[in-house]
């Protein structure tokens, strides 16, 4: 039985893979059905929900088509999330490799920055970082992947740790290979399975961070989110809750389909690893 | 005892190093902010001339090296100073201490309901895996574990707060109620019980995923069976034995998911208006309060050490073999 | 002799298993006798142990009849179960007083403080040193020795009539072995248990037991005295075993084999 099979037996795989399908449908299809700047006035501010045919959703406090800001704001958390977590595997996983690889001091000090970043908060260090250089899409990813690199690099070097002493590494050893070339040629290659098993848990966590700074202001300004959305909704809460709620329910989707989806993925290798 | 006491003080004497990275990198960072101190304070006092300028970037020490700052700031801070907030205009350790209770109340009650729901929960689930009660509570514990703390707490709000009216909808206290003692407590948790069951409602899915998946894991143990086999009843295997090893790996998460925590009261404190210590890194942010900032950061980093102090020291109470093997 | 439990075409097919565990076993354990059941791994001579006090996982599809001699015996206090690794018979957390206390405290109405006493008996009796300490000890800081011989005080603690050692012997080093065999032996002896010994060394087997039951594939081959297993042989399987292990290189572990 293939991969593919096996990821299709397991429930939660099949609804994380639907779920994530319909909501990268929507993120690749907002420039066709929503061309021009979803930031644009539509209408009438407060347009309450099927009041006006062309807004489906109705409009928010500054009269921007509601509908149009889900699709974009599916776009921006699915952007962040993705390069933020890649981001944080090929660094985290970078540091890792050379830290047991290393060995030695530099494993030492590599490690004693691991340890820094994990103490601070990493939700205050990416506001810190954002307040410093300013808000704008990349630095957002950046500084989401500060405070996320840490569990990759920790597994990775734990994988290196033992993969290093296996046969093949002491060959390369032998002929003569640089220690650098078969840190990235040989070992890191072998390493960085494990570590994107982390993958759905680092996506996971960008896109709620993603969601929480833009909620503060501190997301890029020129781009619809989910989380400014659901701040600026709060802004008539009590007139119009759902403007608040519906983007937070795009949020939930979003973070349940990659949670399922990496559960379906766990089983499906379990589930070779059981078969032996 | 005296094996946890180890424990203690060499992990103490470790984090020294890892604090002195936290307090460089923190400071280096912050220096590159577009505007310094010096700037921040002009705007808040609203504007002044270049004279005037120079004269208080000398008195912030502006005019000298970055490293030569990083010496002054590290020495002041090995007196307990950390610097005077420019937005607010008073010394930083005190702005800290006075907003830092509100917080520590505010997450100790989260995690610890999170806690005692989560593992009850995850024992509900484990005691029979692949049962309909643990598919249940395992996708259930997903779902909730994917929703945004602040977005709970607004739809909380909404609904219990300003449908229902069963809760206040901000603050942390009625203002001016002239309540004292017990009745300004009950005032005070009322305050607190929707922003402790947003930020909770996250913590006990983790514990309870956590429970659920670490009992499987001690099902297949041999000394589950060993234990059948030698008459002890089901429910007392359970509780005594599995649930009691599957515990170990949530005192550890517990230490791992301090640091997020402080985060998660940022955005739970501002949507709920409690003047805490969360709040306060958003005020500095917005006010460009660099040293500020720079003492919540440190200040969260203390705690997270401190935190995880305890959680070794617990650890090392409720699991014999930690620390057994080490040189005396 | 009276059978203490007979087997009637007793047929194991675990969880999510295609292959039986067991198949079609007759055979029947006599009271009081030491009965030595020999084969390699995947023979089925673990689950025939476990098949028999029902403790076999759950799912697992048994058919056949089992009929025990008073109606199946209670888990700890008919039987003592002795399992191959003595690391992982243990709750990792709790000291050993507090495993055998909760043991003792499950099968006799006794106060904690009398149970610990009692413990401590036990634990004097299976050679443990210092046995009051030994109760405040974790199971980490003892030997594997030391650990089985625990777990061999805790299945003897409520002198049951039946005894099963599941390889108890097969995680430890030959002299640690001979040790504990020596002790089993005495033990079984002295309180005239019926013992279950699960073993894939057949000299140890021959140096033990009364009767030998030989396992292959799930089967049983064939079962008879150990005199008989050792020097007639009537299938080739169990003659190739014999030959195998009585050649002149292998130490002749407990007794003397004829």
């Amino acid at each position: 039985m293939n991969f593919v099979a096996r990821f299709i037996r397991s429930p939660e795989g099949i609804a994380g893979l639907v779920l994530l399908s319909l909501l990268a449908a929507a993120a690749l299809l907002a420039p066709v059905f929503f061309p021009g700047d979803p930031l644009a006035i539509e209408g009438r501010p407060l347009l309450r929900p099927f009041e006006h045919p062309g807004l489906p959703l109705g409009t928010d406090r500054l009269g921007r088509d509601v509908m149009a800001e889900l699709f974009h704001g599916a776009r921006a958390s699915m952007i962040v999330g993705i390069s933020a977590a890649a981001v944080a595997i090929l660094v985290g996983a970078l540091v890792g490799t050379l830290a047991g690889f290393g060995g030695g001091l530099i494993d030492e000090a590599l490690m004693r920055v691991v340890e820094a970043f994990q103490i601070v908060p990493g939700f205050l260090l990416a506001l810190a970082f954002v307040s410093v250089v300013g808000p704008s899409l990349t630095v957002v990813v950046i500084a989401i992947a500060l405070g996320s690199w840490t569990g990759p690099a920790r597994l990775a070097r734990a994988e290196v740790l033992s993969i290093r002493e296996r046969d093949f590494v002491a060959a390369a050893r032998v002929i003569g290979m640089h220690p650098l070339e078969i840190a990235v040629k040989e070992v890191l290659p072998l390493a960085l399975p494990p570590v994107m098993a982390l993958t759905s848990v680092i996506v996971a966590g960008a896109v709620l961070t993603e969601a929480a700074l833009s909620f503060l202001g501190l997301g890029d300004p020129n781009i619809v989110t989910w989380g400014s959305m659901i701040a600026e909704g709060r802004n008539v809460l009590r007139s119009a809750a759902y403007l608040s709620i519906v983007p937070g329910l795009g949020l939930v989707a979003l973070v349940l389909g990659v949670y399922l989806f990496g559960e379906g993925l766990v089983e499906a290798l379990a589930r070779r690893e059981g078969q032996g | 005892m005296k094996r946890a006491w180890r424990l203690l003080l060499r992990r103490s004497l470790t984090s020294i190093p890892v604090l002195m990275l936290v307090i460089t990198g923190t400071f280096l960072l912050l220096e590159n902010a577009s505007g310094d101190a010096a700037d921040a304070y002009l705007v808040a006092i609203g504007g002044g001339d270049a004279g005037y300028v120079a004269d208080l970037r000398a008195e912030y020490g502006l005019d000298r090296s970055v490293w030569v700052r990083l010496w002054f700031y590290i020495s002041n801070l090995a007196q307990l100073d950390l610097g005077q907030s420019v937005a607010l205009n008073r010394p930083i350790l005190d702005v800290i201490l006075e907003r830092l209770p509100v917080t520590l109340w505010l997450m100790g009650s989260a995690v610890a309901l999170s806690f005692v729901f989560g593992s009850l929960l995850g024992v509900l689930a484990g005691a029979r895996p692949g049962s309909a009660t643990d598919r249940t509570l395992s996708i259930g514990s997903l779902a909730l574990y994917s929703v945004p703390s602040f977005w709970l707490g607004l739809v909380l709000s909404v609904v219990f707060a300003v449908q229902l009216r069963w809760f206040p909808v901000s603050g942390i206290e009625t203002i001016a109620s002239g309540k004292t003692g017990l009745a300004r407590a009950g005032d005070i948790a009322l305050h607190l019980v929707l922003p402790v069951a947003s930020l909770a409602m996250l913590y006990l899915a983790l514990f309870l995923r956590l429970m659920r998946a670490g009992m499987a894991e001690v099902w297949r143990q041999d000394f589950v069976l060993a234990a059948r086999a030698r008459g002890i009843k089901h429910h007392k295997i359970i509780l005594q034995h599995i649930a009691r090893n599957a515990l170990l790996p949530l005192i550890t998460m517990l230490g791992l998911q301090a640091a997020g925590m402080l985060g998660g009261s940022v955005v739970i404190e501002g949507v709920f208006g409690i003047p805490g210590f969360g709040r306060l890194a958003a005020e500095a942010v917005s006010g460009r309060d660099a040293p500020l900032l720079m003492g919540v950061i440190l200040t969260s980093s203390i705690l997270v050490i401190l935190v995880n102090l305890a959680v070794d020291m617990v650890y090392a109470l409720l699991d014999p073999r930690v620390g057994a093997s080490d040189p005396a | 002799m009276s059978a203490l439990v007979s087997l009637e075409g007793l047929s194991v097919r675990y969880p999510r298993s295609t292959t039986p565990a067991l198949e079609a076993v007759t055979m029947s354990v006599a009271q009081g006798e030491k009965l030595a059941i020999i084969g390699e791994s995947g023979s089925g001579k673990s689950t025939l142990a476990r098949a028999l006090v029902d403790l076999l996982p759950r799912g697992s599809r048994c058919d056949g009849t089992i009929t025990w001699q008073g109606g199946s015996p209670a888990p700890g206090r008919d039987y003592g179960y002795v399992f191959q690794d003595p690391g992982s018979s243990f709750d990792p957390i709790l000291s050993i007083g507090a495993q055998m206390v909760e043991v003792l405290q499950t099968h006799f109405p006794l106060t904690r403080h009398d149970a610990r006493v009692r413990a401590a008996a036990l634990l004097a009796r299976v050679q443990i040193p210092a046995p009051e300490l030994a109760l405040d000890a974790y199971p980490h800081q003892f030997s594997g020795g030391q650990k089985q011989r625990i777990a061999i005080a805790i299945a003897i603690a409520t002198g049951p009539k039946l005894l099963i050692a599941d390889e108890p012997t097969s995680a430890l080093d030959t002299v640690v072995q001979a040790e504990i065999v020596a002790l089993l032996q005495e033990l079984v002896e002295s309180d005239a248990m019926t013992l279950l010994f699960i073993t894939h060394d057949i000299a140890l087997a021959s140096g033990l037991a009364d009767r030998i039951a030989v396992f292959r594939n799930a089967r049983l081959v064939e079962i008879g005295t150990a005199n008989e297993i050792i020097t007639a042989p009537r299938r080739s399987y169990t003659r190739g075993l014999v030959a195998a292990h009585l050649d002149l290189t292998t130490p002749v572990l407990i007794g003397d084999v004829p």
